[in-house]
C-alpha cells in the first residue's frame, strides 16, 4: 500500500517536473519555430503550431542585411576574454579567501557578491562617462573590461567554494616539497581544481554571451555583440517576427549548443555545495 | 647535517596558548619522537618546525641558521603528512619527482633519483599509476619516496601510520626504522601512540597541554620517568598507582608500580585480590584483579601459561626496586 503511494507521488512529481520543464522551454521552442514561418503565419491567429509552410527565407533575409559573423565573432571575444581575465584575477583572490582566511574573508565575500544587488542602470552614467573619457566606447576591450568586472564577484565565489574542497595539506606538502607561491599556485592548486575551473569558465561564458544591458548600451557598431544583433530585429511596428525569431535563433544557437554538450558540467557548477 | 635548535618557542590560536615558551635541542641524526595525548600541541610544535604555522614567540635554528622566517621551501626538510598528502593529478613518478623538478634539478638526475627511490620502496611497478589507483600502504611509501629524493636535512613525520591497518603499521614502522639506521639523517616523529615512541625512538619528548614533560631515551623514560603523567603515559599496560596507607609506607603521596614488576602468586603474596578481566596473550597473560577499598582494578602481568581464572584469588607482590614514588604534585622523588 505504502509502495503504490510512492509510485503515485513519483509519478506526480515527475510530471510536475515535466510540465515545469516544458514551460521554461516553451519561448525557446516557440522562437526556433516562429524562425522558419512567414511573417504572415508567424502573427496568424490561431497560432500554427506546425503545419505551416517552413521557409528558410528569414535566414537568407538576416544574412543578406546584416553580417552575422562579425557579431558572432565580437561576442566570442567579449565573453570569452571576459571570463578567462576574470578567471586570472580571481584565482589568487579565491585562494587566499579560501586557504588564509582572516576574520575579514566572509565580509568580502559577501560584500563581493552585495555588488550584484546593484541595479546595472544605476551605474550607467558614470561607466558611460568613464568610457567616454578613455575613448572605450563601442570597443571590445571596453566591454571585456566590464563584463569581467560585473562577473567577476561570481567568478570569486565559485572558485572560493571549490577550492574549500581541496584538502590545505596537498599545498603544505608543496610547499614543504620547495613550492613557491606561483608554483604551488600553477602546478598544485589549479590542476586539482581543473572540473570546478571549468564549470566557472562555463557558467560565466554564458552569462558574459547572453549579457545585453551593457552590451546594448556601450556599443554602437564595430563592437556589437550577438544581443546587439537582436535587438537591431526588433523594430517598433512590430510586424517582423519571423526576422526577428530567426535572427535570435541565429544568436543563441551557438551557446544552446555548447550549453548542451556541457550540460553534466554546467550542473555540477551551478549545484556545488548544494549538494555534497 | 640537521641539528635543529628550538629557543623559547611559542605559539597561540587567538587567545589559546598551544605551545608554552619551550626549549629543545635535536642533533644530526637522532630519531626524536614527539609523544603525547591528542591536543597536546605535538603535531603544533612539528609544524612549527617545518614552518607551515609561524610563531608567536621565539627562534627556531637550523643546523645553526635562525630560520625562525624561513618559509618552509627553504627550509631544507622533507615532511610526511598523516593523510599522505599526495598530488593527485600526478603519477607516483611525478609526485616522487615533484621536489626535484621544484628543486629544478635536471632531468637526467631527476630520473635517476626516482628510480632509485622507488627500487628501494618497492615502487617500481607503479611509478606511471596514480595515487588513487594505489592501497594505503603504497601511498604512504611514494609519500617517503618523495621525502627521500630530495635528500633533506631532516625528516618530519605526521602520524604516518595512523591511516594504515594493525598489520601494516607494524611492518611499515620496521621499515622506517631501518631506513633511519641507513640514512643516519635526522628524523622528527609525532605520534600518539607510546609503543611506536618505544620501539623507534632515540629520544622522547612528552608533549601534555603544549609543555614538554619530559626528555629522554625509551629507557630512560621507563625506569625514570620524571612526573606522574609521564610514568601513566609510557609503558604497556600503564602503570598501577596507589594512594594513601600503601604510598605512606614508602614516604610517598603516591606510588606507581609497573604491571611486569608484580609477582604473582595463588598462596601467598603482599597484596590480595580477586581476578576480574583476564587477558591471554599467549606469551603473557594480563589479569585485572579487584582489590578491596580500591577502585579502580589492578593491572599485573603472569606468564603465558598460567592457570588462573576470573574470580580466582590471587596474592601479589612487587618488586621494591621498581617502585616509582610521587609527591603531592606528582613530581618523582628518588
Amino acid at each position: 500500500m505504502a509502495r503504490a503511494t510512492t509510485t503515485r507521488k513519483k509519478i506526480a512529481w515527475t510530471a510536475l517536473a515535466w510540465a515545469v520543464g516544458l514551460l521554461i522551454f516553451f519561448p525557446i521552442y516557440w522562437t526556433i519555430l516562429t524562425s522558419f514561418k512567414t511573417e504572415a503565419q508567424a502573427i496568424n491567429d490561431p497560432p500554427l503550431f506546425f503545419f505551416f509552410d517552413w521557409t528558410l527565407e528569414n535566414y537568407s533575409v538576416v544574412q543578406e542585411r546584416s553580417d552575422y559573423m562579425q557579431f558572432l565573432w565580437n561576442s566570442v571575444i567579449i565573453a570569452g576574454g571576459s571570463t578567462l581575465l576574470g578567471v586570472i584575477v580571481a584565482v589568487p583572490a579565491a585562494w587566499s579567501m579560501a586557504f588564509v582566511p582572516s576574520n575579514r574573508t566572509k565580509d568580502i565575500l559577501l560584500w563581493m557578491l552585495s555588488t550584484k544587488m546593484l541595479p546595472a542602470v544605476g551605474v550607467l552614467y558614470p561607466i558611460s562617462l568613464i568610457f567616454v573619457h578613455f575613448g572605450l566606447l563601442d570597443t571590445r576591450i571596453g566591454l571585456v573590461m566590464v563584463l569581467m568586472l560585473i562577473n567577476l564577484p561570481i567568478i570569486v565565489w565559485m572558485l572560493y567554494t571549490y577550492f574549500r574542497e581541496i584538502p590545505g595539506e596537498i599545498l603544505e606538502a608543496a610547499r614543504m616539497d620547495g613550492a613557491g607561491l606561483k608554483e604551488e599556485i600553477l602546478y598544485v592548486l589549479t590542476p586539482m581544481a581543473v572540473p570546478g575551473i571549468a564549470s566557472t569558465i562555463l557558467l560565466n561564458f554564458i552569462l558574459a554571451w547572453n549579457e545585453a544591458f551593457w552590451t546594448l548600451n556601450l556599443t554602437a557598431a564595430s563592437a556589437a555583440p550577438l544581443t546587439a544583433f537582436i535587438a537591431s530585429y526588433s523594430s517598433p511596428e512590430g510586424l517582423f517576427y519571423a526576422k526577428l525569431s530567426a535572427a535570435s535563433t541565429m544568436a543563441i544557437a551557438p551557446i544552446l549548443i555548447l550549453g548542451w554538450f556541457s550540460q553534466k558540467q554546467l550542473v555540477r557548477g551551478l549545484t556545488f555545495g548544494a549538494v555534497k | 647535517m640537521g641539528n635543529i635548535v628550538l629557543d623559547q618557542v611559542e605559539k597561540s590560536f587567538g587567545n589559546v596558548k598551544v605551545i608554552h615558551p619551550l626549549d629543545l635541542e635535536i642533533n644530526d641524526g637522532e630519531f626524536v619522537v614527539f609523544v603525547g595525548p591528542s591536543g597536546c600541541g605535538k603535531s603544533t610544535l612539528l609544524r612549527l618546525i617545518a614552518g607551515l604555522e609561524d610563531m608567536t614567540g621565539g627562534a627556531i635554528r637550523i643546523d645553526g641558521d635562525d630560520a625562525t622566517n624561513v618559509p618552509p621551501a627553504k627550509r631544507g626538510l622533507a615532511m610526511v603528512f598523516q593523510s599522505y598528502a599526495l598530488y593527485p593529478h600526478m603519477s607516483v613518478r611525478k609526485n616522487i619527482a615533484f621536489p626535484l623538478r621544484m628543486a629544478k634539478m635536471e632531468k637526467a638526475e631527476q630520473d635517476r633519483r626516482v628510480e632509485q627511490a622507488a627500487s628501494v620502496l618497492n615502487l617500481t611497478d607503479y611509478l606511471d599509476r596514480r595515487p588513487a589507483a594505489l592501497s594505503g600502504g603504497q601511498r604512504q611509501r611514494v609519500a617517503i619516496g618523495r621525502a627521500i629524493v630530495r635528500e633533506p636535512s631532516a625528516f618530519l613525520f605526521d602520524e604516518p601510520l595512523s591511516n594504515l591497518d594493525a598489520a601494516l603499521r607494524v611492518g611499515m614502522r620496521l621499515e622506517i626504522s631501518e631506513m633511519h639506521k641507513r640514512l643516519t639523517t635526522t628524523m622528527i616523529y609525532v605520534t600518539h601512540d607510546q609503543v611506536e615512541a618505544m620501539t623507534m625512538a632515540d629520544k622522547i619528548v612528552v608533549l601534555q597541554a603544549g609543555r614538554i614533560e619530559q626528555v629522554g631515551s625509551p629507557l630512560e623514560l621507563y625506569k625514570a620517568p620524571r612526573n606522574r603523567f609521564v610514568a601513566g603515559f609510557i609503558g604497556s599496560p600503564k602503570m598501577n598507582f596507589m594512594e594513601g596507607e600503601e604510598a605512606a609506607k614508602h614516604n610517598a603521596h603516591a606510588i606507581g608500580i609497573r604491571p611486569e614488576h608484580i609477582t604473582t602468586s595463588d598462596k601467598e603474596g603482599i597484596w590480595k585480590g580477586t581476578i576480574g578481566v583476564s587477558e591471554h596473550l599467549g606469551s603473557d597473560t594480563f589479569f585485572h584483579v579487584h582489590i578491596e577499598g580500591r577502585a579502580d582494578p589492578m593491572t599485573v602481568r603472569a606468564g603465558g601459561e598460567v592457570d588462573m581464572h576470573h574470580g580466582d584469588t590471587i596474592y601479589m607482590t612487587p618488586d621494591a626496586e621498581r617502585i616509582h614514588k610521587f609527591d603531592a604534585e606528582g613530581l618523582r622523588i628518588e
